[in-house]
């Protein structure tokens, strides 16, 4: 992302942004934001912790003149169900969707990252402006064709060309984790190719000389150069496939075999909605593992974003 | 790269591991069945021959009642062999439009709303009863019921559930107390409402708020009087959209909802004014009855479900409720109401047999022993319910003079019934006039 302007004049104009950004009055602006932020977050909180009668008359804020804590919505949510301890299932469920689908895109997205910066082939620019344009399509448009891809295979003009996917057991598991492949890999292509384009060429030249081929750079050279992007595209695509509701609804139903925990979530109201107060718990249950997720990744994360823009 | 981070890496790497063996473990969970000998099993014996089967079944009944559900054939499931895969969703309208085109369409589905089913089977996907399941049909239910089932003379559907929009709740110790009797007619509902204004109570109260669907217990109350007002020919036209929705008939009616609702004298009971009856949630409408602040309030009889926790819902207990009465004699005893339709996407011989098998009595009676649940089912066991409501409301629905009419919001183009008469009547209870409401409705009807 070098713009072709000199160099000092970038770092004046870097050092200027440093300069506000850093002043009183931003940093009173950036803690005002992030209370007003947090704020309605912290109020769900509170009442996740209040009892069912008091959430839906009164306000949160009422917990601090007239306190009364409860567990119950907390029991409702893990344990509420006739089967006790279901929402262990759907806990399984969340992560046997969610860490292929991840590792998946980082795996598929850093290898066609690679090959669309780095290796000459005719197409090659066309292919990555597909890549590219294929960010815009909404993922909406394309749940009916894939869902019928799956269950009833490809026929061209009558003839069978691939057969439906007639999967059974722990394999119904695939088309949800194709789905959020399919989905995720646009933006991943795009993030690493940014990433992988703005390595040093001298680099590449030294390794071809040593006699080594793609294989060996990119497993020897650009893997280890690119461990905070890929942290962070893990980290993007965790959190996008742990949140989804839409893609676990259509591909892998509201069963307890398959449905991940924000399904259940969503049920969890109940038909008519009346028991709405749970979803203030369920809401914290479903947040500790993307917060996990991110804390205990996040200095890749910055590392990640910053790469590329304050290198040399 | 350092030791310990290696290690923390082969930790990383494990845990998918860890966690796909311990899915599947889960998954390979056996099925316990009873023995399909057994005497327990005779009353499934037309039913049996199809082990190691599976049906699928999708629908909008989530959480506890959908364990009722599961429960009410789990009998059959175990005795026949064949596995019933129940699936709830509250996106259950869209996702199921979504499975259908896509090829991946449930084997029976639950329709709460006739005019979704009906769709799908003017499109070809969902398929006409069998002839048996037809027969149980026709036995079952009247024919109110199946008319919203039939497209083109073809059946596609049988009702499951039931449930009554026309409940008005009360408190029977009020009544008693203070000499009201339960009203059987418009005039006598209107005399006990007066005479609690001259006792200091506020006869009615009433709450349309809830949440993105603010509004829709006010179209209840339009629906009803439409109903009583013009009888069940105009109803339907009107539903249908063959007279306008601002035709005079529908404005009368809901100048009859404005001489209740809108009206300083009668409402809202234990609320405030008038206008509060917009920002009332509808789960807590009711409850000034029990304080009697209140006298009536008119709400489905899923409202048994939400009064707190230690009230009585009997006929001597804290609350009870009375089907609307009627205005004009000659429409007989009208009820609006609500339920489900099973439709049916695939025609193998299990999922028949489950068809069958749900509109058997039987199996109305199984479910209805669980509580909290009734249907209109003719034969249907009343004394397996246990909620002295339920009851009420199968009895109001087998009725020999009961004109059944369905929900006429959830029969509208959703556009209407589920946007802009929500609206426009939260706006009405607002203040805005009654033509104006009427014409903004009328405005907002799809013109295709």
């Amino acid at each position: 992302m070098s713009a072709p302007t000199s160099p000092a004049a970038t770092e004046s104009s870097a050092a200027r942004v440093r300069r506000r950004l850093s002043g009183r009055a931003a940093s009173i602006a950036a803690i005002v934001i992030a209370v007003v932020w947090t704020l309605p977050t912290f109020g769900l909180f509170v009442s996740s912790f209040r009892p069912e009668q008091e959430i839906k008359t009164t306000g949160w804020w009422t917990f601090f003149t007239d306190p009364s804590l409860t567990l119950a919505n907390y029991r409702d949510v893990l344990f509420g169900t006739a089967s006790q301890g279901q929402l262990a299932s759907y806990f399984v469920n969340s992560f046997v969707i969610t860490l292929p689908s991840t590792v998946f895109v980082v795996a598929l997205a850093a290898l066609a990252a690679y090959a669309l910066a780095w290796m000459n082939f005719p197409g090659r620019d066309w292919i990555f402006l597909g890549v590219f344009a294929l960010q815009i399509v909404p993922l909406q448009m394309s749940l009916v064709p894939l869902l019928s891809f799956f269950s009833e295979g490809v026929s061209i003009g009558g003839v069978q060309v691939l057969p439906a996917w007639e999967l059974e057991g722990a394999f119904q598991f695939t088309t949800v984790w194709v789905a959020h492949t399919i989905f995720g890999l646009p933006l991943g292509v795009f993030l690493l190719h940014n990433f992988i384009a703005q390595l040093p060429r001298s680099l590449f030249e030294a390794a071809r000389v040593d006699g080594a081929g793609h294989g060996v750079i990119f497993r020897r050279v650009v893997t280890p150069l690119i461990v905070p992007a890929l942290m962070s595209l893990a980290i993007f695509q965790f959190l996008w496939v742990w949140n989804d509701l839409l893609v676990a609804l259509i591909f892998a139903g509201g069963g307890v075999e398959t449905a991940p925990l924000t399904v259940r979530l969503a049920e969890m109201a109940g038909t008519r909605g009346n028991e709405w107060q749970r979803l203030t718990a369920g809401a914290f249950v479903s947040m500790i593992v993307p917060l996990l997720v991110f804390f205990s990744l996040q200095r890749y994360f910055v590392r990640g974003l910053l790469a590329g823009s304050v290198k040399g | 790269m350092t030791t310990p981070a290696r290690r923390r890496a082969t930790i990383a790497a494990s845990l998918p591991l860890l966690l796909l063996a311990g899915g599947c473990s889960y998954l390979s969970g056996e099925s316990q069945g009873a023995d399909p000998q057994s005497a327990d099993c005779d009353a499934y014996e037309q039913w049996q021959g199809h082990d190691g089967t599976t049906v699928s079944i999708y629908a909008s009944i989530r959480d506890q009642e959908a364990e009722l559900l599961e429960e009410s054939w789990s009998e059959f499931s175990s005795c026949t062999g064949i596995d019933i895969a129940y699936e709830g969703s509250g996106e259950f309208e869209a996702q199921i439009q979504v499975k259908v085109d896509g090829g991946n369409a449930p084997d029976l589905a639950f329709f709460p709303q006739p005019g979704l089913l009906a769709r799908f089977a003017q499109s070809g996907d969902a398929i006409a009863l069998p002839e048996s399941v037809r027969a149980n049909a026709e036995s079952g239910w009247s024919e109110d019921w199946l008319n919203y089932a039939t497209v083109d003379g073809e059946l596609y559907g049988t009702p499951l559930g039931a449930n009554v929009k026309s409940f008005v709740w009360y408190s029977p110790g009020l009544f008693s107390d203070n000499g009201y009797a339960t009203p059987t007619t418009w005039d006598e509902l209107i005399e006990i409402s007066d005479a609690m204004v001259e006792d200091g109570i506020k006869p009615w109260c009433a709450g349309i708020e809830s949440g993105d669907a603010t509004g829709w217990p006010a179209t209840d109350w339009v629906e009803n009087i439409m109903l009583r007002e013009h009888g069940p020919e105009v109803y339907d036209q009107w539903v249908d959209h063959e007279i306008p929705f601002d035709d005079p008939a529908v404005a009368e009616a809901l100048d009859r909802v404005d001489s209740i609702l809108r009206n300083p004298d009668y409402v809202n009971g234990g609320h405030g004014e008038v206008q509060s009856i917009a920002t009332t949630s509808f789960q807590d409408a009711g409850t000034p009855i029990l304080d009697r602040q209140c006298g009536m309030y008119l709400m489905g009889s899923f409202y048994a479900a939400q009064w707190p926790e230690g009230t009585t819902v009997a006929e001597d207990g804290d609350v009870y409720a009375f089907n609307l009465p009627p205005i004009q004699e000659e429409h007989g005893t009208p009820v609006l109401g609500g339920g489900e339709f099973i439709g049916a996407f695939a025609d193998r011989p299990e999922v028949v047999a489950v068809q069958e098998y749900l509109s058997t009595v039987e199996y109305a009676n199984s479910r209805a022993s669980l509580g909290s649940w009734f249907s209109a089912h003719r034969d249907l066991d009343l004394d397996l319910l246990e909620a002295p409501t339920d009851r009420l409301g199968a009895e109001t629905l087998r009725d020999s003079e009961a004109v059944f009419r369905f929900d006429g919001s959830d029969m509208m183009p959703a556009s209407v019934g589920a946007g802009t008469f929500w609206r426009g009547m939260t706006n009405w209870i607002n203040g805005d006039e009654t033509e104006e409401t009427l014409a903004y409705i009328e405005e907002s009807w799809p013109s295709s």
